[in-house]
């Protein structure tokens, strides 16, 4: 029988369409991979998501733009610290530009704002510096993964370091947020002399006059400070400004006293010591590629935030490669980033089961380093392979 | 509670509330005597922020940056004055409100465009950067004891160039009774301009001297903006005086709530309550404070139209 003239016209169209719809299916492999990057970068917060956000773009200059062997596209987006604007970009991301993975987050406020709907539909989140409690806890979810650590980690550090240093009486000051909180019980878990002084101030209070009278009625001996950014900026300034340092000593997590507050503060901070999983001046191959190639790239020292978004887009190159692309398979996507198949650039590093890292952490001191540049030297190791406090109330199927 | 704190914290609280001083009596004036709600006030110290920064970094010198900057705020207020908001003065105070709104959100893009969105550094002068012993057992830091005295210097200036020059009879005539001064000849358009101008230039001062304190960043005009309408309300509209007054009072009872207040909850509720409810009520007590006042006085302290 012969073929009507109208089906044979239409055969091209239809073997397009049908190619079209079998591609619909997902038995083809992505061709391209889209990260949603979406950060602070306005206001006193924006140089951790400048940071994180370089750190993640190295990755894809060193790999010619690809991820896992798949060409990939960097869509970023601005949360200006505010959780109503993240939702707004988060929406934007997932909806319209569809993307594979998400990351880039600083403050956990936004972090807890914004999860929901990317859990939701289905992407991974990767995050690269916000790590609450919540989410590694009773909250925890198989799209959740964190390449930083869990927010109490850094604190429990310093808390360890402060009681073995045998610090009598300390004041303890962090912002009031969820990361602000976790931060002072982190320190109070592994801190047991005496605090003397506790307070939290509101995240976009710059001037801390009050606070520093407080601390000099008090006559405390230590003093612990989680102010990230602009903010701890601002402290330290104030702090040296009204003579404090020469009466107490002070401490704080890595956030307050890496490259970024040292370029702002200078000379004034140093002998600060702090904790961090990450120091630049560590070792191992990995991280030495990425120090050279940051500075090489874009003219300073990486910050811890360059290095936890060098990680994660290492992560997640690491997870393409093992599905060959399919990221349309969830299941094999979560079982390749569990599997962690990539040389952070902090040395050992595995996913607990609640996916939170188990990681060192180590003591930093800001001193002058042989080229005579402010920075910080690691010392000793503080903790080994530690895992979150919270990863018992995690009853995620793994 | 020792005397050392009370002292401390009343020079913070001083030396907030003279700062508090340059942008209401700008802003005071502006509304007092033309009538005009000017919510691009805080550009203008933003604005200014910005230049002194600029010109202080680029010159290695704070006194130079100080100087460049707040001449070049007056000459951008004198321009706006001119060009735009001068149109603004027949409106009625919705228009005013967002016009000057406008301005607000184009000056926040200006700046993000020309600086970025990242705060600049605006470091004090070297001299002043670390402590002066006051009394055996208080260092102040030299830094704020500067602010104090320029603001107490400014005060001082406008005081005298509002009751002894013809400039400030003319401002003072104004802003008691508009028509009345028009019709006894005051030049009110110049009048107007040189008003503002001088208002920009005292932002200015007021940005590059809290700069190297908080941030020089986008946006930071509007929340210092609303403390100084609580302040211009409390004082009284028109009034230098009660810009003063109103100042002093906002900067002592800010400073010493949010020291006090936390104090106050660790002593009545559980640490875990107080360092929440604490922070948050300090806060507004400024707003309590403004209720207050204009419970017992709808007018404000001192309204310069009787």
């Amino acid at each position: 029988m012969k073929i009507p003239n109208r089906i044979v016209a239409l055969s091209p169209t239809l073997a397009v369409a049908a190619s079209l719809l079998l591609a619909g299916t997902g038995a083809i492999a992505a061709d391209k991979i889209k990260v949603g990057m979406l950060s602070t970068l306005s206001g006193p917060g924006a140089g951790l998501g400048v940071d994180i956000r370089d750190g993640f773009n190295l990755v894809l200059k060193q790999t010619g733009g690809k991820l896992g062997g798949l060409p990939a596209e960097v869509i970023v987006g601005d949360d200006q610290q505010s959780p109503e604007a993240g939702r707004q970009a988060t929406e934007r991301l997932l909806k319209q530009d569809k993307v594979d993975f998400m990351t880039g987050v600083v403050f956990s406020n936004i972090m807890l704002a914004v999860g929901q709907p990317i859990f939701q539909s289905r992407t991974f989140y990767i995050s690269a510096n916000a790590g609450p409690s919540q989410f590694a806890g009773a909250q925890c979810n198989p799209y959740f993964f964190n390449v930083a650590w869990q927010n109490d980690n850094l604190h429990e550090a310093m808390g360890k370091t402060m009681q073995d240093k045998g610090v009598r009486r300390v004041a303890l000051l962090a912002p009031n947020y969820p990361a602000g909180k976790d931060a002072i019980v982190g320190f109070k878990r592994f801190y047991t002399g005496e605090v003397v002084l506790e307070r939290y101030t509101p995240l976009n209070q710059l001037d801390y006059g009050a606070e520093l009278s407080l601390m000099r009625a008090a006559k405390v001996d230590g003093v612990y400070i989680f102010l990230p950014g602009g903010l701890g900026v601002n402290f330290i300034k104030q702090f040296v400004g009204a003579g404090l340092s020469k009466d107490m000593t002070l401490y704080g997590p890595g956030f307050s006293a890496d490259e970024d507050v040292i370029r702002a503060v200078g000379d004034s901070m140093l002998g600060m010591f702090n904790t961090s999983q990450w120091g630049h001046d560590m070792g191992n191959a990995a991280n030495k590629r990425f120090v050279a190639d940051f500075q090489k790239e874009y003219g300073r020292l990486p910050t811890l935030y360059a290095s936890q978004g060098y990680d994660a887009a290492r992560l997640i190159d690491a997870a393409v490669r093992d599905v060959k692309g399919r990221v349309e398979d969830k299941e094999a996507v979560r079982k390749a980033l569990k599997a962690a198949h990539f040389d952070s650039v902090r040395g050992a590093f595995k996913f607990n089961s609640n996916q939170f890292p188990v990681q060192d952490y180590y003591l930093r001191v800001v001193s002058k380093d042989v080229q005579g540049r402010i920075t910080n030297r690691t010392l000793n190791q503080v903790f080994k392979s530690h895992a979150d406090a919270y990863v018992g109330d995690c009853k995620m199927p793994s | 509670m020792n005397g050392i704190l009370i002292v401390e914290q009343s020079l913070n609280g001083l030396q907030f509330g003279l700062m508090l001083f340059l942008l209401a009596a700008g802003l005071t004036l502006v509304f007092g005597i033309m009538d005009m709600i000017n919510l691009a006030h805080g550009s203008l110290y933003m604005i200014g922020a910005y230049l002194i920064a600029t010109i202080a970094a680029a010159s290695n010198s704070f006194w130079l940056g100080l100087l460049a900057g707040v001449a070049g705020t007056a000459l951008i207020g004198l321009v706006l004055e001119v060009t735009v908001l001068r149109r603004l003065y027949q409106r009625d105070h919705l228009a005013q409100v967002l016009g000057t709104f406008a301005i607000l959100l184009m000056s926040n893009e200006t700046v993000r465009m020309i600086w970025g969105s990242q705060p600049i550094p605006l470091s004090p002068p070297l001299a002043l950067a670390g402590p002066i012993e006051l009394l055996p057992g208080l260092s102040y830091p030299a830094y704020r004891l500067l602010i104090i005295g320029v603001g107490l210097f400014v005060a001082l200036l406008l005081y005298v160039l509002v009751t002894r020059t013809r400039f400030g009879m003319h401002v003072r005539a104004g802003a008691a009774n508009r028509e009345m001064a028009l019709s006894m000849g005051v030049n009110v358009q110049r009048l107007f301009t040189a008003v503002f101008a001088f208002g920009a230039a005292l932002c200015a001062i007021a940005g590059g001297m809290l700069g190297p304190l908080l941030a020089v960043q986008v946006g930071m005009g509007e929340s210092i903006l609303i403390l100084a309408f609580v302040v211009i309300v409390i004082g009284g509209i028109g009034s230098i005086r009660g810009a003063l007054i109103g100042a002093l009072l906002v900067g002592l009872v800010d400073t010493g709530g949010r020291m006090l207040i936390p104090m106050l909850f660790g002593y009545l509720m559980s640490p875990d309550t107080a360092a929440s409810a604490g922070p948050a009520v300090a806060s507004i007590l400024i707003y309590l404070l403004m209720a207050g006042v204009l419970f017992c006085k709808p007018q404000g302290l001192f309204p310069a139209r009787g």
